[in-house]
């Protein structure tokens, strides 16, 4: 047991972080490039960092090289994102196209189509957006009745999507949508990739708790898809979303700070009766129980990244990552808040510890529970797919999908 | 990065786990809770020595086989798995590491391969009642290499041979070793929570002792035994979590209601994935731990705190929860739940409660701030 780089990862790793010291800034405490800027010079520099990174040969390195990428280990990926987590970089506008949108086009596209699309999605001259959720389906995203018809070499689609992250400056989004109401749920859906700017797409942002807008409602009124843009077979679009979303879920793990390192310098700081907070048995009792969770889950990803570094396929235990770090997150804010009484309810970042980052991962927090799998959606994939537990007794699954109860 | 145990490791992991199931199943730790006249498990201790189990970590110049401290720890997840009733933990984590890390030369020569072949068992007496052990209100003392005071529950005391006791000495604390034969020291069985493993009140009336370590030395020393045998009892803990985990699971699939697997059912689901989330937790932190005492690492209070917390709350929620997913076959004495929910609670409080190793975490993430 050890925590070294093989003599070759180190050397790559040496690699990186020099390239890395060469191109970009040291992390420092000051509020980080993706906090100062607004979305769309964001966007510029994200895209300049991004095609950087490419040309450097360090963007989806794991990837074929069939499929633009250089076929080497995941581990080198890996490598490159704890160095790159040093650096002050324009990240977070291509995780959606590179974790999600890539691997399906990489699995269900055309020659043609992934020599046109999957280069510049690396290259982060295109992003990408995905539509899955609708108002009336979350947790049970099969539900969903967004329409899609057939009409000449084109399929028409009308219906509404929601959460799509980004899909205001999005060149391009996957989409699935219902051909067939008769048929049973899962069995009535079709899976396209489509152009974000096609007539009849109207795009509205969400307002969320927080008062940010990370994400948008997504109207479809006759938009025209052509049939060359469906992946996978008419009817095969649950499958291929499965695929999808699996790949979201390993995707979305981590969630930002304050976490137990936080929240201790707070505690250090703030006094209770006079004395540091971080005197209070009480306070030190919580402090540890994060600390369990924040080291359970560091050393869970020491433990997959062996299994990655040695070529063999992780076992599940990475399945808990968010179902811990997101109810983590909101416990910490809320008792971050607590620590400074009265005064804890100020959200002005000038006048408070942390720039009031416990305040506002307060009113963010609750989104990390949903976003990617509920809490509850997740526990019942632990149970179901990690401990073989048997499914849910289902009135929906061999029903047309247009006899199933809606509640409206 | 190879954040794993080795493939000889995991055989041997495998091979112990093999072992106990065929020589400790359920009805071993059972008939020992039963009877009363039987303090431990005498046929599988046998057998266990004879596979040199105790002496896997102690050196050879001392009589062990020198393996070393991970394959010690996958030996302790099996034993914490088979809820093994036998003076294990008392003999091996404690009183052997006692006199590793205070001992001198001619003690460890001295006192080792008895452990090690197991001949001799071994123990740890800190404990005086009920209430939290300091170094400022121990009352048992030691003056002129004689011992007096009352030590309880002292773990297996009643069937040690040796024992390390945490004196008051002068101004300080020393550890000493006593020949639990000796005159001057009687002992009687006091009743546990956890019948399946035996506890005495010993009472030293002028017995003979032996210093162990530098005088004043005692409550340093017993802090750097207990940080390391508190990543091998996590360990334990953390095999009779998963031991309630696979226990609820096998039920949950089996047992009906409603025309259903109760396990179909999201109440039943969400509580078996919460102990899956929890034993998780603990198991990162347990091997961290295994890596930090197998290196001696300086992580080691932070990491061995980390790993016997996590592992103290995943072991009691699984083994109160594989009650509750039982239902009340679950609260019977036929079933095995309580065997699990009993030692849990023991080893809980076996080298100190949750809520001081919480503090002792913190401590130690002050230190390593201000350092």
């Amino acid at each position: 047991m050890d925590f070294n780089d093989t003599p070759e990862q180190a050397a790559y790793r040496a690699e990186v972080r020099a390239w890395l010291g060469a191109n970009a800034e040291p992390r420092k405490d000051r509020p980080s490039v993706n906090r100062r800027l607004d979305a769309e010079e964001g966007l510029k520099l994200a895209k300049a960092w991004q095609a950087k990174k490419a040309d450097a040969g360090y963007a989806c390195r794991h990837w074929p090289v069939a499929h633009g990428g250089q076929d080497r280990p995941m581990i080198e990926t890996i490598i490159y994102d704890q160095e790159e987590a040093n650096f002050d970089v324009p990240t977070g506008f291509f995780s959606i196209g590179l974790g999600m949108c890539g691997p399906v086009m990489a699995q269900y596209a055309t020659q043609e189509q992934q020599a046109r699309f999957i280069p510049p999605l690396i290259r982060g001259e295109e992003v990408w957006c995905q539509l899955f959720s609708e108002p009336a389906a979350g947790s049970d995203v099969a539900g969903l009745r967004t329409r899609c018809h057939r009409d000449g070499d084109d399929w028409v689609v009308n219906g509404q999507k929601v959460w799509t992250s980004g899909a205001h400056y999005s060149d391009w989004g996957i989409l699935v949508a219902r051909h067939d109401s008769s048929l049973p749920k899962h069995k009535g859906l079709t899976f396209f990739f489509i152009d974000m700017k096609s007539p009849g797409i109207d795009i509205k942002p969400i307002k969320q708790i927080n008062g940010g807008s990370n994400f948008n409602e997504v109207f479809f009124t006759n938009v025209r898809v052509p049939d060359s843009q469906r992946l996978g077979a008419i009817g095969e679009g649950w499958q291929v979303a499965i695929t999808t979303l699996m790949n979201e879920r390993l995707a979305v793990g981590d969630a930002p700070p304050p976490d137990f390192r936080e929240v201790m310098k707070l505690a250090a700081a703030c006094k209770l009766d006079g004395r540091p907070a971080l005197e209070d048995s009480s306070v030190r009792e919580k402090i540890a129980d994060w600390y369990v969770e924040a080291m359970g889950m560091k050393h869970t990803k020491a433990r997959t990244m062996t299994a990655l570094s040695q070529g063999k396929v992780p076992g599940p235990e990475n399945s808990i990552g968010k179902v811990v770090s997101a109810p983590k997150l909101q416990s910490v804010s809320s008792f971050g808040a607590d620590l400074m009484d009265m005064g804890g309810v100020i959200t002005d970042p000038s006048l408070m510890p942390s720039d009031a980052l416990f305040q506002q991962s307060f009113l963010y927090s609750p989104g990390l529970r949903i976003a990617g799998g509920t809490d509850e959606i997740l526990r019942n994939i632990i149970a179901e797919r990690v401990l073989g537990l048997p499914g849910e007794i289902r009135v929906d699954r061999d029903v047309p999908y247009s006899d199933i109860p809606t509640g409206s | 990065m190879n954040f794993d145990f080795s493939d000889a490791q995991k055989a041997l992991k495998q091979q112990t786990r093999d072992f106990l199931r065929a020589a400790c199943d359920t009805t071993v730790p059972r008939r020992v809770l039963e009877d009363v006249d039987e303090p431990f498990a005498r046929d599988l201790w046998r057998q266990i020595c004879a596979n040199e189990s105790p002496g896997i970590a102690i050196p050879e110049e001392y009589g062990g086989i020198g393996f070393g401290y991970l394959e010690l720890c996958v030996v302790a997840e099996e034993m914490g798995r088979a809820i093994a009733p036998i003076p294990f933990s008392s003999s091996v984590y404690l009183a052997a590491e006692a006199i590793l890390q205070g001992g001198s030369e001619v003690q460890k020569e001295r006192l080792l391969p008895g452990l090690a072949s197991g001949e001799s068992i071994g123990t740890f007496a800190l404990s005086e009642g009920p209430g939290q052990a300091t170094a400022a209100n121990l009352q048992a003392t030691l003056r002129d290499g004689r011992l007096s005071g009352t030590k309880m529950p002292v773990p297996d005391g009643d069937v040690a041979d040796l024992c390390v006791v945490v004196a008051r000495d002068g101004e300080g604390v020393s550890l000493a070793v006593v020949d639990l034969a000796s005159e001057g020291v009687s002992r009687e069985p006091v009743d546990t929570l956890d019948p399946s493993r035996s506890h005495a009140r010993i009472t030293f009336d002028g017995a003979e002792a032996e210093l162990l370590g530098g005088a004043g030395q005692g409550w340093a020393v017993k802090d750097a035994v207990f940080d390391r045998a508190a990543v091998l009892f996590a360990m334990e803990q953390l095999g009779g979590a998963d031991a309630c985990l696979q226990m609820a699971i096998g039920y949950a699939k089996g047992r009906y209601a409603f025309g259903r697997p109760i396990g179909s059912f999201q109440a039943i689901k969400h509580k078996l994935a919460d102990m899956y989330i929890k034993n998780e937790l603990a198991r990162a932190n347990c091997y961290y731990g295994a890596w930090a005492l197998s290196t001696d690492a300086p992580e080691l209070p932070v990491a061995a705190a980390a790993a016997r917390v996590a592992a103290t709350q995943a072991f009691h929620f699984a083994s109160k929860e594989n009650i509750q997913t039982h239902g009340g076959i679950g609260f019977t004495w036929e079933s095995d739940c309580h065997l699990y929910y009993r030692r849990s609670k023991l080893l809980a409080l076996s080298i100190g409660s949750e809520r001081v190793w919480k503090d002792r975490l913190i401590s130690g993430l002050e230190r390593q701030e201000a350092a």
